[in-house]
């Protein structure tokens, strides 16, 4: 596992840090320095609120080398409230209650392990939205 | 040699300190305790709790501390990069060499001008933390730090632990008592070599001296601790309006409370252990989040851990009017109990990672 190729993008995996258009006010996510509506530069940190929808989901059962423990998990497109689209990993969730259009938050989770020695990465996931007792 | 009395241990800085945000978390999954006596007792004797909080296949200390520190932050309101420190107290800790607490204040907006280490001291790790912090806050060195008591706590399978070896925890940011929600009005720690449980390095599980762990061990150190604080503070039982001691189980801190002259009424919203078992460092922590959730201005706390090995850490704190301006800009304990997925001892070993895959 390259460890400086995970590193980079902590920002952005642990916190949802993407961009905002300095010109327009377009969101971004993963961060791509130029925006995607105006093609103006977009280099201003944002970090996201987390919440969204599920706008597609499936669930993986033969996962590929690295999740394999995790199966069967479930990986979805979840719209952001800010507009972009993430493609996630779903976390507590039960398979009954799942639909499109489900409120999710994002929650940072273990994303997969490099063996038992390796490194141990971490990342967003997205989960059913908290019911406050 | 000058006299010495044990309140003269009091705990106090310079500078008033308090809570000024807090958070808690407990993963969903339970295993009920009467599915391990059903595997290995044939379902006979008693059980010591109901049910106990399991960690998912993607959950660990570090993931779980960086929900409730998230929750601490939504209460406080304050800039992250304002913390000086993120000390995490657990006997889980992923890696045995790398912070947990770096990846922590990394995920919560804390870096890079912070202190960040690992803490252990069995099951009082997160209060020796906050001790640190509120030395740090106190003398001035820093405005706001971060203490964590947070565990996936290990148990043997077939082991007395198993019932009650449980996953969650909560956090405190440490400040100025100005901005606080509960005022530290002064702390007391009890320690000695007591060896009632232990993990060796490279271990799986712990070993513990069974009976051993009473009266010499949790017992002495709780007790002790809660007189001292309360001779150096001045009051009793009746000044306290809630009570908090460690849970390893339900009957330990009951007793104690008992001992002390604590009554079920004053244990009762932090008394969780029934519901979500031992959180080893962050038992107390979070039984004192839970005492938050539903305590008013002016109510005084007393606070109790105990750690193996062993010690106590004892706490007096008081209520301010701010608590009822944050309590709600984050999910109370109270959610996250309530949040509860049942699952079998078969999903418990998976979850555990107790089955080899090669």
């Amino acid at each position: 596992m390259e460890v400086s190729r995970h590193w980079r993008l902590n920002e952005q995996r642990y916190a949802l840090i993407g961009e905002t258009c300095d010109s327009c006010g377009t969101k971004l996510f993963p961060p791509r320095d130029v925006c995607l509506e105006c093609e103006a530069p977009a280099k201003e940190l944002y970090t996201f609120t987390g919440v969204g929808e599920i706008y597609s989901y499936t669930t993986v059962y033969e996962a590929p080398a690295g999740f394999a423990e995790y199966a069967p998990y479930t990986v979805a497109l979840v719209k952001l409230e800010e507009g972009p689209v993430v493609t996630a990993q779903l976390t507590d969730v039960a398979k009954a209650d799942l639909h499109i259009g489900m409120k999710v938050e994002m929650v940072t989770r273990k994303l997969r392990t490099d063996g038992s020695e390796g490194m141990i990465i971490y990342g967003y996931k997205f989960r059913p939205q908290l019911e406050m007792a | 040699m000058d006299g010495y009395r044990p309140e003269d241990g009091l705990m106090k800085p310079d500078k008033e300190v308090g809570i000024v945000g807090y958070g808690a978390y407990v993963p969903r999954y339970r295993l009920p305790a009467t599915a391990v006596s059903q595997m290995w007792t044939d379902g006979e004797g008693g059980t010591p709790i109901k049910e106990k909080a399991v960690n998912g296949l993607d959950e660990d200390v570090i993931t779980m501390s960086v929900e409730a520190a998230r929750n601490t932050l939504l209460r406080a309101q304050i800039n992250p990069q304002h913390i000086r420190a993120v000390w995490i107290g657990s006997e889980s800790h992923p890696y045995a060499v790398k912070p947990s607490s770096t990846i922590v204040a990394e995920a919560i907006g804390a870096v890079p001008n912070t202190l960040g280490a690992d803490w252990e001291f069995a099951c009082k790790a997160g209060t020796e933390a906050m001790q640190a912090a509120m030395g740090v806050v106190g003398s001035g060195m820093a405005r706001y730090a971060m203490s964590i008591g947070m565990d996936t706590a290990q148990g043997r399978p077939g082991d007395a632990l198993e019932y009650t070896a449980a996953a969650g925890g909560a956090a405190v940011l440490i400040g100025p008592a100005a901005e606080s929600v509960a005022i530290i009005n002064g702390s007391y720690s009890y320690v000695t070599d007591t060896p009632d449980f232990w993990r060796r390095a490279h271990a799986t599980y712990p070993s513990h001296g069974d009976r051993f762990t009473g009266e010499p061990a949790y017992f002495k150190h709780v007790t002790t601790a809660a007189r001292a604080m309360m001779e150096a503070m001045g009051t009793t039982s009746a000044d306290y309006d809630w009570a908090v001691f460690h849970q390893p189980n339900a009957k330990f801190p009951q007793r104690a409370a008992q001992e002390l002259g604590f009554s079920a009424e004053q244990i009762a919203p932090g008394l969780l252990s029934p519901r979500i078992g031992n959180t080893y460092s962050g038992s107390s922590i979070i039984g004192l989040t839970a005492i938050l959730d539903v305590a008013q201005p002016g109510d005084r706390i007393l606070m109790v851990s105990y750690g193996s090995g062993s010690g106590s850490d004892a706490f007096d704190l008081t209520v301010t009017e701010r608590l009822l301006e944050v309590r709600d800009r984050a999910p109370s304990t109270e959610t996250y109990i309530a949040r509860r997925t049942e699952i079998d001892y078969a999903t418990y070993t998976r979850f555990r990672e107790k089955i080899k895959m090669n």
